[in-house]
């Protein structure tokens, strides 16, 4: 069944993930996936490990490209373009998509040059420009009160949470369209993750998002749409009230109520 | 609908369902008899329906805290948190059963010493057997998660106002005929008024046990009674 056919309402889409299936090998992880990503919404992905909510986020930005003996089938529709096709330039892409990983991992440089490092790489710009720019990436990533006294200390001196931040701010920075959040906030304290989802809640505004969480209360409070994962299928799809409230699928209720067994 | 990973939130859940069915029992002989001690005018039945009362209210409170703790613990979600908040609120419904009830017993001790139409209370004794049989029925549509059962008790209500009606017709002509029944009456108005109540809260017990099943409120519209017409009819209305 085709569970993006269920979509409530017709809402501008920023990506379309159509019929797509993907291999580690010889293990396809995900099984004709069909959905999509709502434009300047939060969409969660939801599901037990292994149900491939990971292996989709990595798909969306052609992560997997880095591995050997990856690889994907179907279309994936950035603003119409299918961004599977061999001949797209990944750089490109990845500016386009920035993506937000569990761990934090700022660059073991300066603050300042955690900001700046990403974006002299899509653009060259003078110095006071470059200073406007990382200032408006901290103060995007609610770090700035922060961090504005000390932008020449080393990055990993942050806190987690204020780590997890700056690789937020280092994705606004290159001014991206859709940022991917892989568990974001699995290593952060409860401060930290509030203030993410602060944030994640302001950049909805400007950003297409993607969350991937096992944090089920974290998916309800956050995003606009959810998908359920099983065993690399999409079982459920659809407004993130609905899912959570009142499920259409037994095995989506089973697992967000805990009695997947 | 059990079986979560966690056994003892299943425990947690059940408990909340036993306590409710627990003060349906309360609440259920309460009003059975409150009745009973109306219609015979027995004034120790009486006293024990008023002393049963703070069972239920303390039951009640019970039941409030057990589902905002397993709220608290657990972050239920879907039919969990709606069986958390299903709880709350019948245990609610349940606890103005009971303090009608009770009102009803002090009624009764209030006119047992100037019983003077025992017939008047014969239109009081069909309401309750309605409203028991109402009761009775949105308590076993809880119990089985029965939402057909549940929609019948909704449905059925009006039956009850339309039964209030004539007994507010019948109490009128019982005092017109002679003012000295006026107080005695007045106590069985507030005693119809009562089951009347009643009868409602048990249709939101069964608008909470759709709820509950679906996860979908019942329209806001429901079979309503009609305003006592005070022995003036309405023709305008028509």
């Amino acid at each position: 069944m085709n569970a993006a056919a269920q979509t409530p309402k017709e809402l501008p889409t920023k990506i379309t993930v159509r019929s797509l299936d993907f291999y580690y090998g010889a293990d396809r992880s995900l099984k004709n996936i069909t959905m999509p990503l709502h434009t300047n919404k939060v969409t969660a992905f939801i599901g037990p490990s292994g149900c491939g909510k990971s292996t989709l986020l990595r798909v969306l930005n052609r992560m997997y490209d880095l591995y050997p003996g990856q690889r994907a089938e179907g279309e994936v529709l950035l603003d119409g373009e299918n961004i599977l096709d061999p001949a797209i330039d990944l750089n490109a892409l990845r500016s386009r998509i920035g993506m937000i990983f569990q761990k934090p991992t700022p660059f073991p440089m300066s603050i300042y040059e955690n900001i700046a490092f990403g974006i002299r790489l899509y653009e060259k710009l003078p110095r006071a420009d470059l200073d406007a720019r990382v200032e408006a990436a901290l103060r995007g990533a609610a770090l700035w009160d922060e961090v504005k006294d000390k932008l020449q200390a080393s990055g990993l001196g942050l806190s987690g949470g204020q780590q997890q931040r700056l690789c937020i701010a280092r994705s606004v920075a290159v001014q991206p369209e859709v940022i991917l959040f892989d568990e974001p906030c699995s290593a952060l304290d409860p401060i930290s993750t509030a203030k993410v989802e602060e944030l994640i809640d302001e950049l909805t505004n400007r950003y297409t998002i993607a969350i991937v969480t096992h944090n089920m209360q974290q998916a309800v409070r956050v995003s606009d749409y959810t998908a359920f994962m099983y065993l690399g299928e999409l079982v459920e799809f659809g407004e993130t009230d609905d899912v959570f409230n009142k499920p259409k699928e037994k095995r989506t209720l089973d697992y967000i109520t805990g009695r997947f067994g | 609908m059990s079986d979560h990973i966690v056994k003892s939130y299943d425990r947690d859940l059940e408990a909340l369902g036993r306590r409710i069915a627990e003060m349906g029992g309360v609440a259920e002989k309460m009003l059975a008899e409150a009745m009973d001690a109306l219609s015979t005018f027995d004034v120790d039945l009486a006293h024990r329906v008023v002393s049963s009362d703070p069972r239920l209210d303390a039951l009640q409170r019970e039941i409030e805290e057990n589902a905002i703790l397993t709220i608290a613990r657990r972050q239920p979600l879907a039919v969990d948190l709606r069986e958390c908040i299903a709880a709350i609120r019948i245990s609610g419904d349940i606890e103005r059963v009971g303090d009608l009830a009770k009102n009803i017993a002090k009624r009764t001790l209030k006119i047992v010493s100037e019983a003077r139409v025992p017939r008047a209370i014969v239109g009081l004794k069909s309401m309750h057997e309605i409203a028991a049989m109402q009761l009775k029925d949105a308590l076993d549509a809880y119990a089985l998660r029965d939402t057909e059962r549940a929609r019948a008790v909704w449905q059925n209500d009006s039956d009850l106002d339309a039964l209030e009606d004539s007994v507010f017709r019948d109490l009128l002509t019982f005092m017109m005929e002679d003012p000295r029944n006026i107080s005695f009456c007045t106590h069985l108005l507030f005693c119809s008024k009562n089951l009347e109540r009643i009868g409602d809260h048990t249709t939101n017990i069964s608008e909470t046990v759709v709820y509950l099943v679906t996860g979908e409120s019942m329209p806001t519209e429901r079979p309503k009674s009609r305003i006592p017409d005070f022995g003036v009819k309405d023709e305008a209305a028509q």
